[in-house]
């Protein structure tokens, strides 16, 4: 990589109270790809976005934006970022046109450049024909569309989208979806969070996971499929049955550590390959387990993901 | 990636963000001539929302029409013996209280709209930090337009001749929306420290009730107890009515415009500061 990298944090913290919502991330991500912060509700993801974009002040660490410290200069930061939150954020009591021509005009185009730049985004977002319309008939897809194409009036190298899609429907997020990868043909780096681990596969090519404000892994999707085992190990324990001994089975048999699931009694183990599912029933039966079901399936993203939201939970156990 | 893109020979000329020339483009700080054009930017905005929220001219049209003709006819008799006799003494008083009133909206909708998705955008442009602050307050300069100058026309109206002509009128005017101008960075304060929009409203009426009517707007001060009159009389409200009343009456600048003028720049040269620091706090 000899280009400058266009986010590099390290070592973020930021903490409201007792709480350290964001507790010591580094982040690197390169120019030109999309890369994706997942994590469920109260993760830390927007809590640090909008730490790198100069919203919230940095509590410890440091980051740098295509080179530029986002602390000491967040005049310049600003003016290399799109930021597009979970609500839209544009002005309620204007039009569309109006809109953008505002958001560029403030940022230094000229009024001409300004009104022909909007008219170009909003045929790309497929608004032209909302154009002059009172943002109060606009439904909720038509908004997240023209709150991005603000972000992108003065053309930054550096998107920020928080959640893009949340609330949206299942078409207007393909929408999202195809303009979003369009932004990276354009040269752009996009910076996305997302609780949807779909969304994270479709579009990053590189994803961090984030929970309880601290990064526990890090990868391609694929990788961090392959990483959960490449089937999983559905179990569903007797009532009565000793969890405690069960999980120390699998650890032994299996050397993976397994996924207690929220319904009661239910585990799933992540597994390199089907065969294992032997080895560990075996173990079940001389440690006398008693199961009531057993299945084997290809793991899901949502099992990738508590699988490793689980390692973090207890990290003393990937030490044993 | 699975996406059909153009074979990359074809897509490298197209590339139209360039990091490496934003950042060489990217300026440390704003200058004072994008300032201006931000603030401006922001008062069209403001502009544009009132004119399409007709609703927001209430107060500033029927308020003038509506107080002018109910005290009259009310504490007309009672103070003057006639209302055509209270009338010089009404009139600059009810501008006084309009204007002030036009005041406390601006605390209301700041507080309004600090809680908008939109400020987090205004928050993360590189624009001045005062700008989304300013361009509003010059906007309201508009309202204040219309509160005095329809309170003139109701006088008329009903019978109010105002002694010191077109000139006096207009000069009583312009002090008028100056005075609003600067005690709106009071409310402009409020609206960044209180809570909600319903606070400022709650807080902006307490202060300006005493404002109002311990001053010398509806009646004159000869009639009060000691007590009253002396703080009457150190009231900024009861200088800018005096002030107005010499101009609109009399065509004549007392000292009362110097004292007006005065208290509208120390109000200022507090708040305005106090004002910026806050908001900062909000972004």
């Amino acid at each position: 990589m000899t280009a400058t990298a266009a986010i590099d944090a390290v070592g973020l913290v930021k903490t409201f109270g007792r709480v350290r919502a964001v507790d010591g991330i580094d982040l690197e991500v390169h120019q030109g790809e999309i890369f994706g912060v997942l994590g469920p509700n109260g993760a830390g993801k927007t809590t640090m976005l909008r730490m790198l974009a100069t919203l919230l002040p940095i509590d410890a660490g440091q980051a740098r934006i295509f080179g530029v410290d986002v602390q000491r200069d967040p005049h310049r930061i600003r003016q290399l970022l799109g930021v597009t939150g979970q609500y839209a954020s544009v002005v309620e009591d204007l039009t569309a046109t109006e809109n953008l021509w505002l958001f560029g005009r403030l940022q230094g185009l000229r009024s001409a450049e300004a009104r022909a730049r909007a008219k170009r985004l909003l045929e790309q977002f497929g608004l032209e024909d909302a154009a002059n319309r009172p943002l109060s008939q606009f439904s909720g897809g038509m908004r997240r569309r023209l709150d991005l194409a603000a972000s992108l009036i003065t053309r930054p190298p550096l998107i920020f989208l928080d959640e893009p899609t949340t609330g949206l429907d299942p078409r207007t997020r393909g929408q999202m979806w195809e303009t979003i990868r369009g932004l990276v043909a354009d040269g752009c780096t996009v910076l996305l969070t997302t609780q949807y681990l779909d969304e994270a596969d479709q579009l990053a090519g590189r994803i961090a996971v984030i929970d309880h404000g601290r990064k526990v892994a890090e990868g391609t999707p694929d990788e961090l499929k392959t990483s959960v085992g490449n089937s999983t190990l559905q179990l569903h324990l007797a009532p009565g049955a000793d969890q405690e001994l069960a999980r120390r089975v699998v650890r032994r048999v299996a050397g993976a550590e397994p996924v207690l699931t929220p319904e009661s009694g239910r585990m799933n183990v992540p597994l390199d390959t089907a065969d294992r599912a032997a080895d560990v029933l075996i173990g079940f039966r001389q440690a006398g387990v008693p199961i009531i079901s057993v299945s084997v399936a290809k793991p899901t993203l949502d099992e990738v993901f508590l699988a490793i939201t689980g390692h973090d939970a207890d990290p003393a156990l990937e030490v044993q | 990636m699975t996406t059909t893109t153009a074979d990359p020979i074809d897509r490298a000329p197209v590339r139209v963000v360039d990091p490496a020339t934003a950042v060489s483009r990217a300026r440390p700080r704003t200058s004072a001539a994008e300032l201006v054009s931000q603030t401006l930017l922001m008062a069209w905005r403001s502009l544009k929302k009132m004119r399409r929220n007709p609703e927001q001219f209430f107060d500033v049209t029927l308020q003038p029409l509506l107080f002018t003709a109910m005290f009259a006819y009310i504490f007309g008799g009672a103070i003057s013996g006639n209302v055509k006799g209270y009338l010089p003494l009404l009139i600059p008083g009810i501008v006084a209280q309009t204007v002030l009133t036009t005041c406390m909206s601006t605390g209301v909708q700041f507080r309004e709209d600090l809680d908008k998705g939109v400020f987090d955008r205004f928050k993360s442009l590189p624009i001045a930090r005062i700008a989304p602050l300013a361009g509003p307050m010059m906007a309201d300069v508009v309202r204040y337009l219309i509160a005095a100058s329809l309170t003139f026309v109701m006088g008329v109206i009903i019978g109010y001749r105002p002694g010191g002509g077109v000139l006096g009128v207009l000069g009583a005017i312009v002090l008028s929306i100056f005075t609003g101008w600067s005690i709106a960075w009071i409310f402009a304060w409020l609206g960044t420290v209180a809570r909600s929009a319903r606070a400022v409203q709650g807080i902006s009426m307490l202060i300006l009730f005493p404002l109002t009517f311990l001053s010398n707007a509806f009646v004159p001060v000869h009639t009060l107890p000691s007590g009253l009159a002396a703080f009457v009389k150190i009231n900024p409200i009861s200088h800018l009515v005096s002030a107005t009343r010499d101009l609109a009456n009399n065509g004549t600048i007392t000292a009362e415009v110097g004292w007006t003028l005065l208290a509208g720049l120390v109000v200022i040269a507090v708040f305005a500061p106090l004002s910026v620091r806050s908001y900062r706090r909000h972004l």
